[in-house]
């Protein structure tokens, strides 16, 4: 496994060093007709920016490393744990037809944090106030592998957030965070994600920033990696100090980015380098 | 104001830990005439090899991130942000260089392109780097010489 990484690595900077390539690839993206009032005339995912090897990877269930996080978690989700001598099975049984979905469709508004919640912290709520158990820590395998299991449900169905109602003003301050420039080099997602998709920057094309493959799985770090982690990631690079994860700002800026990428599917779990 | 710099750099020291949250530098005032800065801001010339290092190295100007130079093929990875800077020295004078790498959105509203001689005015700044500009005065000076070279 690690020897074809390596291979997959070469094979990619092989690939992006030769200028003609770039505009090669160019021609070949396919996204989705935005709606109207978008900000993007076309949605792409961040799969159509990425080296043929790694999206021949992403497309190959028994290669796709990802797939060892939803096996995994199938066997948590069957697993008693805390005081409530509960598994995730006792309450929503099969996971292919109760979870249907449900990954396609977050963050969504609850009712009783009068918030909305990401997939990360309702796993979390089912945890602490159904389970009686320990919450899983962010960027925990755990917490992690249960996500993509979770969104792996939705392979395929449409990102669809709602972003009105009381989704509203979190859905503003997700706009505002996307367009403030932070950090010592002053730019904004938006400098990078919208003005600059497509364009290629050091070892990278750009993409639009879409979530629709989250979790996704790392080449560079070998592991699945959590949406607020490769915000933080963005905000650090720029020299900013990042939101925490699962903040009310992550959470705005999620909600926010999801609708960026309304009508995408769900490639979790998506390989990127 | 390289002395007064120097100067808060050495209370740094002998401060030790107070200073990672209190900025002691003071705010870089560029002295800018006619959309260009015609002073040197070390008051000497930069050194062009120097200069080269400084446009490379990614934690410094890190400009072939986004910008492609014909002379530097030998190196992987030019970004296409920008323009290529090949025959910029042709197109601007020393000066209108200067503030460009400086303060760019001077003359480029809006620009993504980084202020590299600037240290206050920005949002959510990682602490090791608040009050502090991308490069120092004298990297910018090197930066410049390098550029001059692009004709
Ligand atoms: C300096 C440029 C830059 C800025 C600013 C930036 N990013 Fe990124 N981002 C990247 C690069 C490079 C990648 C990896 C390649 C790609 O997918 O674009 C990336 C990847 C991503 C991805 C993963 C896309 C995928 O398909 O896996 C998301 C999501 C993302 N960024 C969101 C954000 C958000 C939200 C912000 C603002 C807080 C932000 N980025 C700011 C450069 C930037
Ligand atoms: C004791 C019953 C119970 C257990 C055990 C339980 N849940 Fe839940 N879960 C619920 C209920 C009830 C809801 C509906 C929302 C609420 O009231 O919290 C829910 C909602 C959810 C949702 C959101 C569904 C949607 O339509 O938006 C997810 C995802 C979820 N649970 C995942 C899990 C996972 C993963 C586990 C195991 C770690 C788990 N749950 C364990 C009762 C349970
Ligand atoms: C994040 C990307 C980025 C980085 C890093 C960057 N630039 Fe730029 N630069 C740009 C863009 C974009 C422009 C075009 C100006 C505009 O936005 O209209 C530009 C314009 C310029 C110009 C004017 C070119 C012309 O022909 O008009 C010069 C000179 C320049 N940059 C030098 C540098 C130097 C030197 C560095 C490193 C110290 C650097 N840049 C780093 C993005 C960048």
């Amino acid at each position: 496994m690690l020897q074809r990484f390596a291979g997959i690595a070469a094979a990619a900077v092989a690939f992006a060093s030769v200028a003609t390539c770039v505009f090669a690839q160019d021609a070949e993206r396919k996204g989705i007709a935005a709606p109207p009032g978008h900000v993007f005339k076309t949605i792409i995912s961040g799969y159509e920016f990425r080296s043929k090897e790694t999206r021949a990877l992403q497309d190959d269930d028994l290669e796709n490393p990802g797939f060892l996080a939803v096996e995994r978690a199938a066997d948590v989700w069957k697993k008693v744990e805390g005081a409530a001598g509960k598994s995730c099975m006792s309450c929503h049984e099969q996971a292919e037809t109760s979870m249907k979905g449900v990954g396609a469709a977050m963050p969504k508004w609850d009712d009783k944090l009068q918030k909305p919640v990401n997939l990360e912290q309702r796993i979390n709520i089912c945890r602490t106030e159904h389970m009686k158990a320990e919450p899983w820590k962010f960027k925990s395998q755990e917490l992690t592998d249960m996500t993509t299991f979770v969104r792996y449900q939705s392979h395929g169905m449409k990102v669809s957030v709602k972003t009105d109602g009381p989704m509203s003003p979190w859905f503003e301050r997700g706009k505002q965070i996307y367009y403030t420039r932070y950090g010592q080099l002053d730019l904004a997602c938006e400098s990078c994600h919208e003005r600059n998709n497509g364009k290629f920057m050091r070892a990278d094309f750009l993409s639009q920033g879409q979530t629709n493959g989250f979790p996704t799985y790392r080449l560079r770090d070998q592991r699945l990696v959590p949406l607020h982690e490769r915000f933080e990631g963005c905000m650090f690079d720029v020299r900013a100090e990042p939101f925490k994860p699962l903040s009310d700002e992550f959470i705005a800026l999620e909600l926010y980015v999801a609708w960026r990428g309304i009508g995408l599917p769900v490639e979790t779990p998506s390989v990127r380098n | 104001m390289r002395r007064s710099l120097v100067a808060a750099f050495a209370l740094c020291l002998s401060a030790g830990v107070a200073c990672a949250q209190e900025p002691t530098k003071t705010p870089i005032k560029l002295d800018i005439v006619n959309d260009a800065l015609p002073n040197s801001l070390t008051g000497a010339p930069g050194n062009a090899e120097a200069g080269r290092k400084v446009f490379l190295t990614r934690t410094l100007g890190n400009c072939l991130a986004c910008h492609q130079v014909t002379s530097l093929k030998s190196e992987e990875f030019h970004g296409e942000f920008g323009p290529s800077l090949d025959g910029v020295a042709g197109r601007y004078t020393e000066a209108q260089l200067r503030l460009i790498v400086a303060d760019p959105k001077r003359i480029f509203t809006d620009t993504v392109m980084p202020a590299f001689f600037k240290n206050e005015g920005l949002s959510r700044v990682r602490p090791e780097f608040v009050g502090k500009s991308i490069l120092t005065a004298a990297q910018v000076e090197d930066v410049i010489a390098f550029l001059k070279t692009l004709n």
